[in-house]
């Protein structure tokens, strides 16, 4: 049965799952953000706690970076990054788990497809979108520019859809009762 | 402890975190309606100023923090330069290193329990509508305590896939740490219906 109790950990728990993945170990980039599994912790929580709870649980991580805790990615929080170049990212978060979790709930198909789709949708088509928007919010007119740079995370990013597909698809077989998503 | 307050201490520590963030949203705003790249410079004089007016040692922690900005404002810069538009490049730089300087500022100089305490604060009016900021608060010190569990888990999993193979654990830990931690959260869960739940009463 699913408690008030059991929402509320399970948001945290996504929350801190997106932390520690951002501190695996990563691929280094020149510009200082490395590729790392933090945004298949974005998909993830969108496609197991489906939207209201993965907006909120990604609500919950971007109120504590700014609070201060070094959570993203490199190591990075606080306030500054709010209004660091890619803000728009991180602002983005909630909004792209809240979309993967939109979409893994209309789809009545096969959860491991939908959940790709779900995630390729909300994890980097709204994503980026917003990461772009916020760039461009904030450096005035370097729109080209940052898409430039963005497109190196892509080919990344699309390895996290499968290996979102792939966790959901083998979620369901052994524990399918923690797919709120699906309930 | 996992923050990024500053250990040394500065007399900005002593102020309450509500007026930092206050003077803090001004100055932002203020920021970035400045287009000049004098008064830009002015701000990021001062800004400076105000770092080493607490030591040189609380400088270099301060400048560390910008350091993974340094790609992006240079691509910025170079950018403009291309564009034939280096006096906007110039401003954009400045207005954005000013800016997350200063909010580092506000982070290098406030306890997290004082943050806390004051998003409480802030989402206290919601009682009215119903709302407990109760639910806010402990889902904040669950991630707080979560994050270094999970860490030490991911790291026990690492180690058990290392001795069984050549390759490097990266992303096949995954999906056993995903597992293992949702049979946590069950757990945690339960034991906190155990202890009175979210209501603060025992509900069978």
């Amino acid at each position: 049965m699913q408690t008030k109790e059991n929402d509320l950990v399970m948001i945290a728990l996504f929350a801190a799952l997106v932390a520690v993945l951002g501190l695996l170990p990563a691929i280094p980039m020149p510009w200082g953000i490395p590729v790392t599994a933090q945004s298949l912790g974005v998909m993830l929580a969108g496609a197991v706690l489906g939207a209201k709870r993965g907006g909120l649980s990604m609500l919950l991580f971007i109120g504590l970076v700014a609070l201060g805790l070094p959570l993203l990615a490199g190591g990075r929080g606080g306030l500054g990054v709010f209004v660091s170049p890619t803000a728009g990212f991180v602002v983005g978060f909630p909004v792209a788990a809240f979309v993967t979790g939109l979409v893994m709930q209309s789809l009545r198909i096969d959860a491991m497809v939908s959940s790709g789709i779900a995630s390729l949708i909300g994890g980097i088509v709204v994503l980026y979108a917003m990461g772009i928007g916020g760039f461009w919010m904030l450096t005035d007119k370097g729109l080209m520019a940052s898409i430039t740079i963005m497109a190196t995370y892509i080919p990344g990013d699309l390895v996290k859809v499968v290996l979102t597909a792939i966790v959901i698809g083998a979620l369901v077989k052994a524990r399918p009762q923690s797919l709120l998503s699906r309930q | 402890m996992l923050t990024l307050t500053s250990e040394i201490r500065t007399p900005l520590h002593d102020w309450r975190a509500g007026i930092k963030l206050g003077l803090l949203s001004i100055a932002i705003v203020t920021l970035f309606l400045l287009n000049s790249p004098i008064l830009l410079s002015g701000a990021a004089g001062l800004t400076a100023l105000l770092y080493f007016a607490f030591g040189t040692k609380f400088a270099a922690h301060g400048l560390r923090m910008l350091k993974p900005l340094r790609f992006f404002l240079g691509f910025i810069l170079l950018w403009q330069i291309v564009l034939g538009d280096p006096v906007t490049g110039f401003a954009i730089v400045l207005r954005l290193a000013t800016a997350v300087s200063l909010a580092n500022l506000v982070t290098l100089s406030t306890r997290l329990d004082d943050l806390i305490d004051l998003v409480i604060w802030l989402a206290s009016p919601a009682r009215f509508v119903g709302l407990s900021p109760k639910p806010l608060a402990l889902s904040i010190a669950l991630v707080v305590r979560f994050v270094p569990v999970l860490l030490e888990r991911a790291n026990h999993m690492s180690d058990a896939f290392r001795a069984r193979s050549t390759k490097r654990p990266t992303f096949y830990i995954i999906l056993p740490l995903i597992i293992s931690v949702l049979e946590d959260a069950d757990h945690v869960a339960l034991a906190l219906r155990a202890r009175g739940g979210l209501d603060g009463a025992f509900k069978p």
